[in-house]
């Protein structure tokens, strides 16, 4: 039997700036358009999927994409490819000029950006680079002994999860002289616990920029504890409630808010930030005068990237600061139509949503009569007017009684908006990393609608 | 040998009979078709040393998918072009198997080196995966195969030139802002063409190339304060260019943009229960949702519950042959032969050809949606001893699992149109197109919406209504459902990007249907201002 290799690891495979710079040099050169930029995106993804006590799937893979677009006049199209010969870059330029030649002018394109300068973000780990095969199928045995563990005083406890780990390195470089080169890291691990009795399931996740900080066994602990709990659900009537949303259940509906921060669909009258009869509500109040909602990707915490596909340099971006609409997204067309700065998108340089101290079991305990919420799943737009959602909550609900957990309860399906809730909130606690470049808090939210029962486990 | 898949029909001739219906389901088939391209003999020798290295390392069995993917996108809005884009997207991927363990490593570096590095980095991967490892990956047998196939088309879409996709979304649009009220127009067109060559370990050989188009039409009306969208149903479909055509989008735009204006002035509902008629622009998703995913055996037996969930179809033993899922005239068929439909294919991602098959018949769940390695966990219980053919990767760069082939309801033995069903009910709501959707982890608890909805009083549509949505519980909605349309009122939906997996992966897929009725539906008004 052959020896077998090590398998290639992220750090060696990724383009490095100077092999980026000149990939691009190479395809500016080759374009004859009055514009051109090149997006190049370089990536390893290494992961692990297990289930039932066996590793059902695992992969390794790399690869670079290129993206060509140019503008002939007012006239824009891209191509795409990541095949990276002398003869496949010059038909990706080639296919691109054809198509722009053959598109309408765009009366709201922007010429290309000239050398900008960017915010220093160091958002490249080793320890995640390096996350090779056998370092993942450790951490899963990590994950399943202290699960197994935590979970015994419901039996056998099954337990299934993804642990995967991406390095990315993006450049951007247009025919007036910008060149961007950023990379990072992230890594993303998450399980779910269930009974052998089928009425108990838990879940816990972590995401970071760093593997480092990410402790396997305590991800499979708590997934099983929460397991354990939330056995022999009982039902309570549908209705508003006090609801506890852990850090995770509010990262599956802050980001939410992403789409309605834009500018332009506030100006045009279609965003709960519109303003009736023209405008839109920058310097309203919006929401609780504790919530400040931020973007920031030199912020420790987030680390996002520090600039967009069009290598427009991404900053710190305050949306909402105690409770007033401060900021609206602009792309370039509107920021200049309107006379303002762009921003690129909302959530670009990462979102933290900030405002309080408290850990979540403190909001817990401050609670008389409410739902703790693990996290949610299926979430759907109802009403762009108001952002009204639906979704399910998921592995762990609880009631909490006298700032105590009580009881386990059945699944519900809600109606809420993440922008509505933030007017009835209760309290709000510290923010804490729920997956790389998100920071976000617990919160108690009075009345939360939940609208009807679910009998999922 | 396992029984083919007729051997398995002729065992039940109730399920002969629905098949038969089924046959009759597919679009008419395509006049003229594209030949089947076949493999470069360089792929072939780059399949070949991938495998070869996969097999001296170790590997018991490996496979290799080569792939070359373009994808072309055209958006529009109102009078502009919002976007043109064109990416190919080239490369490989190997799966092996080394002591009953999966690995799979893709890399887009395509020479000997880089097929040879990916197939070792396959087998590391196997390796690795012994360390948790309670029991072995068996495969199910598979004769191996060899050949070429290509989705039957007139006009492969990606030759058609951009000045004509371009003309017929603006005039889409044209049509559409003569509306009053209609302020914002969306088209565009999505266009994949798919080349995939796979080469198992055990001698299959098959070159295919599917072609698949999306197209999508919304208005929004605006005024007094108040806004109002509209998403017309175009179904996107395994076609060529003729299909677009077909749908004369310049020609209907207006009536669809007028509807998004009307909803303005639509009573808001009253929520309670009411007497629920779904078109099949509607009811494709219901079923893709609460028939399609839980019946995937892979959610059934916990592998998708850290992400897409389990099922309440599960366990496999206390279910297959014994779950009563809806009433006697529901019969709900899986089919990747189907014409027209996006998860047609002559061979899936393991080389196992093409299988058509009842998940419930009569009511009641006869069957899940297999791989090879699947098959072994319920031959006992259904006496099916082949995989039925779903294995799936959205790309060269991701490994192939169980996803959903077509799943569809056959239609009924009269032929009923929704008029006649809307004649049949005193109070009730129909609803056409796809709105919000969501569905819990197990495919219990449902929400759904559409974009137009009709009061049905007395045997007749009594106005439009807005702010509808239905909720019910799947067992319990399906067992509701007491009238259907017949064959002529047959039509097939589908989702272009349905995910699943982790990494999420999409596969497209199709699901024909006949207008239903459920009855004593719970109904909500989701307009909610505070």
């Amino acid at each position: 039997m052959a020896q077998t290799p090590r398998p290639s690891i992220a750090s060696s495979q990724l383009l490095t700036r100077d092999q980026a710079k000149a990939l691009a040099d190479r395809v500016l050169a080759l374009s004859t358009a009055d514009q051109t930029r090149v997006l190049i995106v370089s990536t390893w993804n290494g992961n692990t999927r297990f289930a039932d006590a066996r590793i059902t799937t695992s992969g390794g893979v790399t690869d670079t994409t290129l993206t060509v677009t140019v503008a002939i006049g007012q006239r824009q199209a891209s191509s795409s490819t990541n095949v990276l010969d002398e003869a496949s870059l010059k038909r990706t330029v080639d296919l691109a000029m054809r198509l722009a030649r053959l598109s309408p002018e765009d009366p709201e394109l922007m010429p290309e950006l000239g050398p900008q300068t960017y915010q220093s973000v160091n958002a490249y780990v080793e320890s995640t680079a390096d996350l090779d095969p056998e370092a993942r199928a450790s951490a899963v045995r990590r994950t399943m002994t202290a699960a197994t563990t935590a979970g015994k005083p419901a039996g056998e406890i099954f337990t299934a999860g993804f642990l995967e780990a991406n390095a990315r390195a993006t450049a951007v470089a247009t025919s007036k002289g910008l060149f961007a080169y950023h990379r990072s890291t992230d890594v993303d691990y998450s399980v779910t616990a269930r009974t052998p009795d089928g009425t108990g399931s838990g879940w816990a996740r972590a995401g970071a920029r760093d593997w480092n900080a990410i402790d396997a066994g305590s991800i499979g602990r708590i997934a099983a504890q929460k397991a354990v709990a939330s056995r022999n659900p009982q039902t309570i009537e549908p209705g508003l409630y006090t609801a506890v949303l852990e850090p995770q259940a509010v990262n599956d509906l802050i980001p939410l808010l992403g789409n309605a921060l834009a500018a332009r669909s506030a100006d045009e009258g279609r965003s709960p930030f519109s303003k009736p009869g023209g405008g839109n509500r920058i310097g309203e109040k919006v929401a609780d005068e504790r919530v400040t909602l931020y973007s920031d990707p030199a912020d420790r915490g987030l680390l996002g990237a520090p600039f967009d596909v069009q290598g427009l340099p991404i900053g710190r971006m305050v949306w909402i600061e105690k409770g007033t609409l401060r900021n609206l997204a602009y792309t370039r067309f509107w920021a200049e139509k309107q006379g303002v700065r762009p921003t690129g998108g909302a959530l670009a340089g990462g979102l933290a949503l900030t405002g309080g101290t408290k850990s979540t079991e403190e909001i817990i305990a401050g609670c008389a009569r409410g739902i703790l919420v693990t996290h949610f799943f299926y979430i759907r737009s109802l009403d762009p007017r108001t952002v009204l959602q639906t979704g399910l909550t998921r592995d762990g609900t609880f009631l909490i009684e006298n700032g105590k957990i009580t009881r386990a309860l059945k699944n519900f399906r809600w109606n809420e908006s993440p922008l509505l809730m933030l007017n009835r909130l209760e309290d709000i606690g510290r923010p804490e990393p729920t997956e790389a470049g998100r920071l976000m808090p617990a919160l108690r939210i009075r009345d939360f609608n939940f609208t009807s029962l679910s009998d999922a486990v | 040998m396992s029984p083919t898949r007729r051997d398995f029909i002729k065992a039940t001739t109730s399920t002969a009979a629905a098949l038969a219906v089924g046959h009759r389901l597919g679009l008419s088939a395509v006049a003229q078709t594209l030949p089947a391209p076949a493999a470069d003999a360089a792929v072939i020798d780059l399949a070949n040393e991938a495998l070869n290295a996969a097999r001296s390392a170790g590997a018991s069995y490996a496979d290799v998918r080569i792939g070359r993917y373009r994808r072309q996108s055209v958006a529009t809005r109102e009078r502009q072009v919002l976007g043109v884009t064109d990416a190919e997207s080239y490369g490989l991927g190997v799966r092996t198997l080394v002591n009953g363990s999966w690995g799979f490593a893709a890399t887009s570096v395509m020479t000997r080196a880089g097929a040879q590095a990916a197939a070792l980095e396959a087998i590391v991967l196997s390796r690795a995966a012994r360390a948790v490892q309670a029991r072995r990956v068996e495969l199910a047998p598979a004769k191996p195969v060899t050949g070429t196939w290509i989705t039957p088309v007139t006009r492969d879409p990606l030759d058609v030139p951009l000045e004509d996709k371009i003309a017929l979304l603006l005039a889409a649009n044209e049509a559409a802002l003569k509306v009053a009220n209609v302020r914002f127009v969306n088209s565009s067109l999505a266009l994949l063409r798919e080349m995939k060559t796979l080469l198992t370990s055990e001698g299959t050989n098959v070159t295919q190339t599917m072609i698949r188009v999306g197209p999508s039409f919304s208005a929004t009306a605006i005024a007094g304060g108040d806004f109002q969208s509209y998403d017309e149903e175009l179904a996107p479909r395994g076609a060529g260019w003729e299909y677009v055509e077909s749908l004369n989008l310049p020609g209907n735009a207006e009536r669809w943009a007028s509807l998004a204006a009307e909803k303005l002035t639509a009573k808001s509902v009253q929520a309670g229960q009411y007497d629920l008629i779904l078109e099949p622009t509607n009811l494709w998703l219901t079923i893709h949702e609460s028939i399609g995913h839980p019946t995937e055996l892979d959610r059934a037996i916990g592998e998708e519950a850290n992400y897409a969930g389990t099922s309440f179809v599960a366990p496999p033993e206390k279910v297959i042959g014994q779950l009563q899922y809806g009433p006697d005239i529901m019969n709900i068929q899986a089919d990747r032969t189907q014409e027209g439909s996006l998860s047609r294919v002559a061979w899936d991602d393991e080389g196992v050809p093409a299988d058509q098959w009842l998940i419930v018949e009569k009511g009641v769940f006869k069957d899940y949606q297999t791989t090879r390695e699947q098959v072994a966990r319920i031959q006992t219980l259904t006496g099916v001893t082949r995989s039925h053919g779903c294995s799936f990767a959205e790309s060269w760069n991701a490994v192939q699992f169980q996803r959903m082939p077509n799943i569809s309801l056959l239609p009924g033995d009269k032929d009923l149109s929704v008029n006649d069903i809307v004649a049949a009910t005193e109070r009730g709501i129909l609803i056409r197109n796809r709105g919000s959707w969501s569905i819990d982890h197990q495919r219990y608890n449902f929400q759904f919406s559409g974009q137009a909805f009709y009061e049905v009083r007395n045997g007749k549509i009594a106005g439009m209504l807005r702010d509808v949505a239905y909720q019910s519980n799947t067992p319990v909605f399906w067992r509701s459902m007491d009238m259907i349309g017949g064959k002529s009122s047959y039509w097939m939906g589908g989702a272009f990007t349905d995910g699943k997996g982790e990494p999420s992966q999409n596969n497209s897929v199709s699901h024909g249907c006949v207008p239903a009725r459920f009855r004593n539906v719970t109904i909500l008004n989701t307009a909610r201002s505070s």
